[in-house]
């Protein structure tokens, strides 16, 4: 199998204009920034949540607590056939009773992960409300969810995958569709 | 500190079972450390159950006498969400007469997912996993080891000191018997640490100086005045009694010479820790002032025990997950530039499934 790139759908500053409209979005949706914060989903939630929050500090001059999720033990996929799964930490460090919390994540696909962080989420506490948003959604759900922000639909194919880069972890920062083709 | 947080989680390792310490590489070690992390932070949740484990059967074993160990395992078990059966030696077939192997392949045959046993004879685990199609955890065997005791004491240290490396471990009492000290110098040895063995001398026999890796620096020392000059970790150990025909020294010779008191701590540096496997017996090898004093880490060892537990629980019997990728479909760790990530992760995925059919030791079928 072989991975090609099929095409470019974001490019740097477009990501960064991006999260500018979905910060603006999320602060005029929810009234302000009392009783919101954001939580990243691992991994590439993480730097996106961060950066939304840094849009916010610039729009309401508040800084939203921001959290980070491992999902891993809510997986509903985990099997014996894979390499082991690795855990990560997860850093809330705020209670989330009553609070208006968002879901951060890079790419929206079946929501399976959606799912899980939610479960996690829940363990925690009860927050008033959960929304989400997410920089790419690509379709083809298998759960009934759906984000309240998006930065990009983008209509795919099962065998397309969709690679969210950010300088935070990889070395580059695009938004690229490539796809699995048989050699 | 972000790049931090964010750092590749690319490295994994497969265990087929946990048998011993003594096998584990220090990079193993330090995966299976990092994987409690997490865990550790469910103890502190007011809501500490998960459902990862749903479904699965943890069989608990104990053929030889346990309340912590036990307790601990099975806390850890149903806090991941796992139902447990319980086995334990005084009330159960063994008595009758019933060998460990039909013993465990009766309680196979109820089909657990997961076998954590305890039994006086070392190398019982062992046997018992080259004879069962499923995961073992040894939960002590014999005087040979104790791998969970070694991974919550080394966790417990790594916490209060940022590091495993090059520290002064200095360990007190009948250390020809324990399998907690071997587990704890297997484990530590391997992060250039240094050890002072002290106790009497028919409990510190010479060969314990060859028990550690090649080059392992361990010092015998029958003064634990001078045993303590310079610690970083003090390792105090219960006295056994269930393993002694005939105590060397009688209880009031031991607290005289070995008994781990206030001023004695003092010779340590004075941010050494004090670490005890329980039951402590308080007044013979620890005063109760040392043992509820700043220094004493024992109750955050009993706290750290469930979650080294609940980490290989979920290491030995969750499996992986069913992709390297998010369910999204974006390859996880993607480094470089397009395509070849992806490739990359297969390959290592691959690889480390392949690797641990062949050369690990610790997963010997």
């Amino acid at each position: 199998m072989r991975i090609v790139e099929k095409s470019q759908l974001m490019s740097a500053p477009e990501i960064d204009r991006t999260l500018q409209r979905l910060a603006h979005q999320i602060v005029e949706k929810s009234g302000g920034t009392k009783h919101l914060a954001l939580i990243g989903i691992r991994r590439r939630g993480v730097p996106l949540a961060q950066r939304i929050a840094k849009a916010m500090r610039g729009i309401d001059g508040v800084d939203v607590p921001v959290g980070t999720l491992d999902i891993t033990l809510y997986r509903d996929d985990l099997s014996k056939v894979a390499p082991q799964a690795v855990l990560q930490s997860s850093d809330i460090p705020f209670g989330v009773d009553n609070m208006d919390l968002v879901l951060i994540d890079d790419v929206l696909y079946t929501g399976r992960t959606i799912r899980a962080a939610m479960n996690g989420l829940f363990d925690l506490g009860r927050p008033s409300r959960v929304s989400l948003c997410v920089l790419i959604d690509r379709g083809h759900r298998e759960m009934p969810i759906e984000a309240q922000f998006i930065g990009r639909s983008v209509q795919t194919s099962p065998t397309e995958i969709i690679e969210v880069r950010l300088r935070e972890i990889d070395t580059e920062e695009r938004v690229v569709l490539v796809d699995r083709t048989e050699p | 500190m972000l790049a931090d947080q964010l750092k590749s989680a690319a490295m994994t390792y497969r265990f087929r079972d946990l048998l011993a310490l003594e096998p584990l590489t220090a990079d193993e070690l330090t995966f299976l450390l990092d994987q409690s992390k997490p865990f550790q932070e469910i103890q502190r949740h007011s809501l500490k159950k998960l459902a990862t484990l749903r479904g699965k059967t943890v069989a608990l074993a104990f053929f030889e006498n346990s309340t912590r160990t036990r307790i601990s395992f099975g806390t850890a078990a149903s806090r991941l969400g796992a139902d447990t059966m319980n086995l334990q030696a005084e009330s159960s077939s063994v008595k009758k007469g019933e060998s460990l192997l039909d013993t465990v392949h009766t309680l196979n045959a109820m089909k657990p997912d997961c076998l954590v046993m305890r039994h006086a004879s070392s190398g019982a685990a062992d046997f018992v996993a080259r004879n069962l199609d499923i995961p073992v955890i040894n939960a002590g065997d014999g005087t040979h080891e104790h791998p969970s005791q070694g991974l919550l004491d080394a966790l417990t240290i790594r916490d209060r000191k940022g590091s495993l490396e090059n520290l002064n471990i200095t360990i007190l009492g009948d250390i020809s018997h324990s399998r907690v000290a071997r587990s704890n110098i297997h484990l530590l040895a391997k992060f250039g640490c240094r050890f002072t063995l002290c106790g009497p001398a028919m409990w510190v026999p010479r060969e314990l100086q060859a028990i550690g890796p090649p080059g392992a620096a361990i010092r015998r020392v029958f003064r634990i005045e001078e045993a303590l000059e310079g610690a970083d970790v003090i390792l105090v150990l219960r006295v056994q009694t269930e393993r002694l025909h005939e105590p060397p020294l009688s209880a009031n010779d031991y607290i005289l010479l070995y008994q781990l008191n206030a001023d004695r701590l003092r010779r340590a540096k004075p941010d050494a820790l004090v670490l005890h496997p329980g039951p402590m017996n308080r007044g013979i090898e620890i005063t109760p002032q040392v043992a509820d004093g700043p220094q004493s880490c024992v109750l955050e060892q009993v706290t750290n025990g469930i979650a080294v537990r609940m980490a290989l629980l979920f290491l030995l019997t969750a499996g992986g997950a069913e992709e390297t990728v998010d369910s999204h479909g974006a390859l996880n760790p993607s480094p470089s530039g397009p395509g070849s990530a992806a490739a990359e992760v297969q390959k290592l995925a691959q690889a480390q499934a392949a690797g641990t059919k062949k050369d690990s030791p610790h997963a010997p079928r």
